[in-house]
């Protein structure tokens, strides 16, 4: 009762925005998927939940097909897209209530499944949806999105735009979620959220670069991270990528991530070239990867 | 039927809660009848004009006397020779020379026909028109006196503005065209924003990805405008009636489904330009330049069609506005039934039910 | 004044009615430095920003801005910074080049100047192929650099950045960011506003913004050390939740 996708290939005149793309979400799973704006993330949202027509494969969600049984699959998932898309001249009860008797049922009948959501908004229930934070509307969105009590939740971007306070609750409002026995796949353009999910697709340009658990997806990571700093960043970078050895150079907040293209690498080598480069301070460290180490090796 | 009953709730917060929308829906009405009614009008007061009697016998005489009696002219100056006219015009001081051909009276009684030039400053082309048209007008109610009193035919050729708005009141030439303004303002052009608005917002996609079935969205975003557009249609009847004193001729009843029916197909318009624009702005573009141009400048409304150059004659055809405008005229002006009506109902029911056809074909259940 | 701050506030606050939305704050911006001044939506940082780009004028409080009073002297500042946003960057339906010339007309800048920026910015870039093609048709991280070279074509003092990678992938930026890194070190300030920690563990410092009132100001590494976690982001929690 998951998701199959077999082979989705689509395009926008001369754009491909996916290219033969597979992958299976298993029931009551959150999956994540992963890359950044125009990767084709909405695009294939917008197939598997019957808006759009793939040009080529094909894909089920709780097991129907997503062409020839749309009309099931409308009444049996919840879809939040990525632009807040309520009415905004409606309040918040408004809204909900607009959605609950659209899908034919009533707030009061599936309660149970929103309440731990929508009694942090209900104080506010009067207020139209447009004068809202941006962490109120994503609540209400997702409130929205479930009012049906969907089998499977699909979320574009949700935290996009939103601080990192209603971020870190809506991930913990999703764990909640899951444990009701709900398969989600959500998309995010922000690397840090993927190691909330079970299993995450690193996407680019219409095509998947992995999958696995974000776990396994770092230790995989082929290389050795270096921790790099120097009194001087730009100079730092610059002198790195002149580097003859180096393999890989990003700049990862006060850091530097380096890696080496030999095998028997001694960070002093390292140190002592920095040195001739005039920079001082220099601190060099072993480090674990992250996802985004493993996305960009994985893009290169 | 509850998913019905909620989306109409729905469509009714968001007309109350807008107040520019609901500024179109009700204040425009009243704005344009009292517009067109008070300001805007071909009615002529006081016009200045010359007169070129070359006779200078009784019936000129009489006419003249008639002419300068109406609260419509004033004439300024008498002149004696053709060459002059020119001169006044130029001057700019009158907009009308009345010519009077020799011999009048004589040739009246020995041909029963007798020539009056109206010369007209056609700069401005509207005053121009109405001009000659009062001048005919005193004209005929002249030779009609005659007639009874001498009791001889003459021959006639009534012009049909005239002989339907005998008060020459254009008011009454207004409010059939304003009242088919507003039905497709309101109709068209307020439907076609409101679902193009969800489409903008992103509230289709989650509509489209729910049960609810396309058809139940088109009516629930239409028929909430049906209403509207219904109580619009007897605002400005009795608008119409009560201020303007505007008599209704015909069968109210028969008025009521005519308009009905030119509502729906204003709304099956709305719902096409929607199917064909992503954004507010365009459909309200496409609703302006595509609608209501045509229902202004096309329909008969302002312009005679009759003076339209013949393509736009043909065209004009094809706007449904302009048989509404005819059964509006029928029914209010002439007191027409049915019977002398069936051919433009019958237009104008085809027309609708082929746009209801298309907009339904046209209407996309996923997005793009 | 310090010389070498290029901005300089001072008990800056705006008011809207009885709301103040920046609450009497004080802090300053060193010459060629990258300064993130973050908050979460509706903690005032754009009001803020609004100040000091000159657009809005404070309630009270004083602030200069590559020298110049906020209060009276608001067209200068226009004239001495750059500014680009996630959302308004370039023309797309104008190519490469008529984008530059563009921005650099409306900056003021001598038709002679504008083609040799044109040249050199081109070629910084690596978009000579594209210069005579449409902005809309290409991709998103090529815009974003390309926005953030003509903010700066002007040579401003100060560049205010408005979430500049929101949404990119990794490997553009991180390329973006070397952009930054290369404009600090040649002496321009760079103030980036962001709702993004991971933004924010970029600059050199940063100050964060809660309810109007700047709560934090040091450099990454000695927040997280003050607050004993290992992310911006979880400093801005506990900020945040007090």
């Amino acid at each position: 009762m998951g998701i199959t996708v077999s082979n989705i290939s689509k395009s926008y005149k001369d754009v491909k925005a996916l290219q033969k793309i597979s992958f299976e979400v298993k029931p009551n799973e959150l999956f994540g998927l992963i890359g950044p704006d125009g990767a084709g993330k909405t695009t294939l949202f917008r197939i598997l939940t019957t808006l759009l027509i793939a040009n080529e494969g094909h894909a089920t969600v709780a097991g129907f097909d997503v062409l020839d049984d749309f009309k099931e699959i409308r009444k049996h998932v919840g879809y939040m897209p990525g632009k807040f898309s309520l009415y905004q001249d409606l309040t918040i009860e408004e809204n909900l209530e607009f959605f609950a008797t659209i899908f034919g049922t009533t707030i009061e009948e599936n309660y149970e499944l929103i309440k731990d959501i929508y009694v942090q908004i209900e104080p506010f229930k009067d207020r139209r949806a447009g004068k809202l934070s941006g962490g109120m509307k994503q609540k209400l969105a997702l409130s929205c999105a479930l009012i049906h009590k969907p089998k499977v939740l699909f979320l574009d971007e949700p935290t996009t735009g939103v601080d990192p306070v209603s971020r870190k609750e809506f991930w913990e409002m999703l764990k909640r979620l899951q444990q009701k026995g709900i398969t989600i796949l959500v998309s995010t353009p922000y690397m840090d959220e993927a190691a909330l999910c079970d299993r995450i697709a690193l996407i680019q340009d219409g095509e998947i670069l992995q999958i696995d658990s974000p776990e396994n997806i770092v230790k995989q990571y082929p290389k050795t991270i270096y921790d790099v700093s120097a009194n001087n960043m730009y100079q730092l970078i610059n002198s790195l990528k002149a580097y003859q050895h180096q393999h890989s150079v990003y700049p990862f907040g006060e850091f530097v991530h380096y890696t080496d293209k030999r095998t028997d690498f001694n960070p002093k080598d390292l140190k002592q070239y920095l040195e001739a480069q005039q920079l001082s301070n220099i601190r060099i460290e072993k480090t674990q990867a992250t996802i985004e180490d493993s996305f960009m090796e994985l893009a290169k | 039927m509850k998913r019905f009953i909620g989306f109409i709730t729905k469509e009714f917060y968001h007309i109350f809660r807008d107040r520019r929308s609901l500024f179109i829906l009700f204040g425009m009405p009243i704005v344009q009848i009292l517009l067109f009614g008070f300001a805007i009008t071909n009615e002529i007061n006081n016009v200045d004009i010359a007169i070129l009697d070359h006779s200078k016998d009784a019936s000129t005489k009489e006419i003249i006397n008639k002419i300068s009696a109406s609260k419509y002219f004033s004439i300024k100056q008498l002149i004696e020779r053709e060459a002059d006219i020119e001169g006044v015009f130029k001057k700019g001081k009158v907009k009308a020379v009345l010519n009077f051909e020799k011999d009048f009276s004589k040739n009246l009684i020995k041909d029963h026909q007798a020539t009056i030039q109206i010369i007209t400053d056609a700069t401005d082309p509207n005053t121009a028109n109405t001009i000659s048209n009062y001048v005919n007008s005193i004209l005929q109610n002249y030779q009609q006196e005659q007639n009874k009193a001498i009791n001889i035919d003459y021959v006639i050729v009534p012009e049909p503005r005239m002989v339907y708005n005998p008060e020459l009141k254009s008011v009454y030439m207004f409010v059939p065209g304003v009242m088919t303004i507003i039905l497709m303002l309101v109709s068209a052009m307020m439907t076609s924003i409101s679902i193009t608005r969800e489409k903008e917002l992103g509230t289709m996609e989650i509509l489209l990805v729910s049960p609810i079935k396309p058809f139940q969205v088109i009516i629930g975003k239409v028929f909430p405008y049906i209403f509207l557009s219904i109580i619009n249609a007897i605002v400005i009847v009795v608008m119409s009636i009560f201020i303007f004193k505007m008599p209704v001729q015909g069968s109210l009843l028969l008025l009521g489904l005519e308009s009905v029916l030119f509502i729906v197909s204003a709304l099956a318009l709305g719902i096409l330009i929607s199917t064909i624009s992503a954004t507010q702005q365009t459909a309200m573009m496409i609703s302006l330049m595509g609608l209501m141009l045509p229902v202004i400048l096309l329909s008969g409304f302002i312009f005679p069609i009759s003076s339209m150059p013949v393509p736009l004659q043909i065209i004009s055809n094809a706007i449904p506005a302009k048989w509404f405008i005819i059964i509006l005229k029928g029914i209010m002006l002439k007191g027409v039934g049915i019977q002398f009506l069936w051919k433009e109902t019958l237009i104008l029911l085809g027309m609708t039910v082929f746009f209801i056809g298309l907009s339904v074909k046209k209407y996309k259940i996923r997005l793009e | 004044m310090n010389n070498n701050n290029v901005i300089q506030a001072e008990g800056l606050t705006k008011m809207f009615g009885d709301f103040k939305a920046v609450n009497a704050i004080t802090f300053e911006v060193k010459k060629g430095e990258i300064f993130g001044f973050l908050g979460a939506n509706g903690a005032g940082k754009t009001t803020a920003m609004k100040m000091l780009i000159g657009i809005s004028i404070p309630t009270s409080g004083a602030a200069h801005v590559a020298g110049f009073d906020v209060f009276t002297q608001a067209e200068d500042i226009k004239k001495n910074i750059g500014y680009m946003s996630q959302k308004f960057a370039l023309y797309d339906d104008l190519t490469v080049k008529e984008n530059i010339t563009f921005f650099g007309g409306i900056y003021g800048l001598s038709k002679l100047k504008i083609k040799e920026k044109t040249k050199e910015l081109i070629d910084d870039l690596g978009l000579q192929e594209v210069a005579n093609q449409l902005v809309g048709s290409l991709p998103l991280g090529w815009k974003q650099k390309l926005s953030f070279s003509v903010a700066l074509i002007h040579e401003p003092k100060i560049v205010f950045l408005d979430e500049p990678t929101g949404g990119v992938d990794p490997i553009t930026r991180r390329q973006f960011w070397e952009m930054i890194y290369r404009a600090a070190h040649e002496g321009t300030t760079i103030f980036v506003t962001t709702h993004y920690m991971d933004e924010a563990e970029y600059c050199d410092r940063v100050s964060i913004m809660v309810n109007g009132k700047i709560e934090a100001l040091d450099t990454p590494k000695k927040l997280k050390e003050q607050f004993k976690v290992d992310s911006m982001n979880d400093v801005f929690l506990k900020l945040a939740r007090g």
